[in-house]
């Protein structure tokens, strides 16, 4: 018999070598008695029990979000230095590239493919418009607002920059007391107005709505607040504080004393490893190991060599030493691991 | 209509029908006795083995308190100590389904439990993971507080860089919701019951066979090795065999198959070799399905 001669009439048999880590004889031995509803309802029992014991030992984890009111309130110049970066364009979201802005250069590269890039922006964002002048628009009776709104959006590009970047240079030492925000003057014409009045809106709550307004009234997307709030600073000192940094390998932690999401253990810890810890381009390196890595999983019974690793290391002779025992009592330890108890 | 005529509907088989057909291939496929077995291999006899069960136990322990918390909607376990021990459970659950899952994915990898015609059982695994990956991270984006508006912004630079970000959209909670309480969990359901039918229909591995050396070196001949697994492992009552249990390895030793069939009874390898043995090894006649 041959690799090519072994095949029936019917062709519904062919032959192949016998591999010990791809094929198998099935069992023609003795059986046990066995209950699969029983054993499934048990289970199901036992998992109970146990998770109703972590319940009420260690209930759930529940810190409140942070809202542009409590950010506002809490670092009123950090959410005055970043309204600041959202209006002249220079903010972590207005420079993010796709799928929120056609920054040039902006998408993560993977070689020379950039899928962010091919997919392009569809969900557009435009930080001075969305999240500072919209929301100002709507607030009612403040004549001093309108005027410098109107002031600023009648203005040229070049007249606007030059407004921004001195607003920028003072608000960098900004200071708040009693309530309000204090900058040094300057030639930032109608910008201390806007920025002021946001930082007004922001403590009293009323830009969270407006971020989320729309036409419809119901809103369940929150892309506009979590975007803004995250270009701050505040959000990620909070974060720090409860050891969820990328650094901290926070994206399989969670607040509190909790396992958290322990099975991403494997995509985290890639974000802490040269070069991926400080590439431009370490999201779609991640995700590309990690994606490769899963593909390697799924098709590890086609993979010669990685599909001989549980023979070689020879655990399983751990987990069917009752059934090696049965064989005689010397079988077990003349199966050492590497040793290919192969048929032919 | 007489009642011997509903009779005779009532069991003539609907031969032809597409609806026929699937039945019958569904019942060839899953004989009772084979979809709820109450018997199992003797060598299925470790504490690895529970952990499939556990990981189904505590799948069902998160749809039900999943379910319990829709009732109320997302925002109750904010404010109700109710709703807090609910929201609780969910979250414990979730953690030992994926302690019992990954347990059993590591010991499944230990016994090379795709040999066979077991490949798709363990893709199907190995997919059910990673959806309950997906799945368990929309949970974390639902929950209204701190993690999920930590974990949507920093995430959001990993699915965004994919390009997935443009039409999955991790800052968007109700996106997010509704392919956590719906979607997702209806994929992994698909793919546990896929993945457990799977094993009901395959069967559970059966280990790897010791060579005639090792067990010639422990002083044993086959026979007695036969002697002795039935001795040893298998209660009384249950070792009359079934039409398909015929006794292991009766057959004389290194004799090459004949027949273009499977062989029903497998002679042990003469000596260990090296990785993945190929040119050396006499050929077998496997059915397709095995490939």
């Amino acid at each position: 018999m041959s690799a090519t001669s072994a095949s029936d009439t019917s062709g519904a048999h062919r032959a192949r070598r016998f591999k010990t880590d791809r094929d198998v004889v099935e069992w023609q031995g003795d059986y046990r008695r066995y209950d699969i509803a029983k054993e499934v309802l048990i289970s199901f029992l036992v998992v109970l029990v146990l998770v109703v014991a972590c319940a009420i030992v260690f209930s759930s984890p529940d810190d409140p979000p942070v809202t542009v009111k409590s950010w506002s309130n809490a670092a009123p110049v950090d959410f005055a230095q970043t309204a600041m970066a959202e209006l002249n364009g220079t903010s972590g979201v207005a420079t993010y590239g796709p799928p929120y802005t056609n920054t040039a250069g902006a998408s993560q590269k993977l070689g020379p493919i950039s899928l962010e890039h091919a997919v392009g922006v569809r969900i557009p964002i435009n930080t001075a418009q969305d999240f500072v002048l919209k929301p100002l628009a709507t607030l009612p009776n403040r004549p001093a607002l309108d005027a410098a709104l109107a002031e600023y959006q009648g203005a040229s590009a070049t007249q606007r920059t030059k407004w921004d970047a001195a607003y920028k240079r003072v608000v960098a030492n900004a200071t708040f007391s009693s309530g309000q925000l204090v900058v040094k003057g300057g030639p930032y014409g109608p910008v201390g107005v806007l920025i002021g009045n946001l930082e007004s809106m922001a403590r009293t709550g009323a830009l969270d709505g407006a971020l989320l307004a729309t036409p419809q009234l119901y809103a369940t997307n929150y892309t506009n607040p979590l975007l803004f709030i995250a270009d701050g600073m505040y959000l990620a000192d909070q974060a720090s504080l409860r050891h969820l940094q990328g650094s901290q390998w926070g994206m399989m932690n969670e607040t509190g004393n909790f396992p958290g999401q322990a099975w991403l253990w494997l995509y985290t810890m890639w974000y802490q490893v040269p070069p991926m810890n400080s590439s431009s381009n370490g999201d779609i390196e991640v995700w590309a190991i990690m994606m490769a890595l899963t593909l390697l999983l799924a098709l590890v019974p086609f993979i010669p060599g990685l599909r001989s690793i549980p023979r070689r290391i020879g655990i399983y002779r751990l987990i069917w030493r009752h059934h090696y025992r049965s064989l005689g009592p010397d079988v077990l330890s003349q199966m050492p691991p590497g040793r290919t108890p192969s048929r032919r | 209509m007489s009642a011997s005529a509903v009779d005779t509907l009532t069991v003539s088989p609907e031969k032809g029908t597409w609806t026929g057909k699937l039945r019958e291939r569904a019942v060839e496929a899953f004989p009772p006795d084979r979809l709820l077995p109450d018997r199992q291999p003797a060598y299925v006899a470790s504490w690895t083995y529970v952990f499939g069960a556990l990981t189904i136990g505590a799948f069902i322990v998160v749809l039900l308190s999943g379910a319990v918390l829709a009732v109320e909607g997302p925002a109750w376990w904010h404010k109700s100590n109710a709703g807090l021990f609910v929201n609780s459970v969910h979250l414990w659950a979730t953690e030992f389904f994926f302690l019992f899952m990954v347990v059993h994915l590591w010991a499944k990898f230990l016994i090379a439990a795709w040999r066979g015609p077991r490949k798709a059982t363990w893709i199907t695994g190995v997919i059910a993971f990673a959806i309950s990956i997906a799945t368990a991270f929309t949970g974390y984006l639902s929950q209204q507080n701190f993690d999920s508006e930590w974990i949507s912004t920093q995430a959001k630079d990993g699915i965004n860089a994919t390009g997935a970000g443009a039409f999955w959209n991790v800052l968007n909670f109700g996106q997010m919701l509704m392919w956590h309480i719906v979607l997702l969990p209806l994929i992994v359901a698909i793919l546990i019951g896929l993945h457990v039918l799977l094993v009901r229909r395959h069967g559970v591995v059966p280990p790897f066979a010791p060579t005639e050396a090792q067990l010639a070196k422990a002083g044993l001949s086959l026979t007695t090795t036969v002697t002795a697994a039935t001795s040893l492992l298998v209660p009384q009552e249950l070792t009359e065999p079934s039409p398909q249990e015929q006794p292991l390895l009766q057959e004389p030793l290194a004799q090459e198959p004949t027949s273009e069939e499977p062989p029903a009874q497998e002679p042990l390898a003469q000596e260990p070799t090296s990785e993945e043995p190929t040119s050396e090894e006499p050929l077998w006649t496997l059915p397709e399905d095995q490939s």
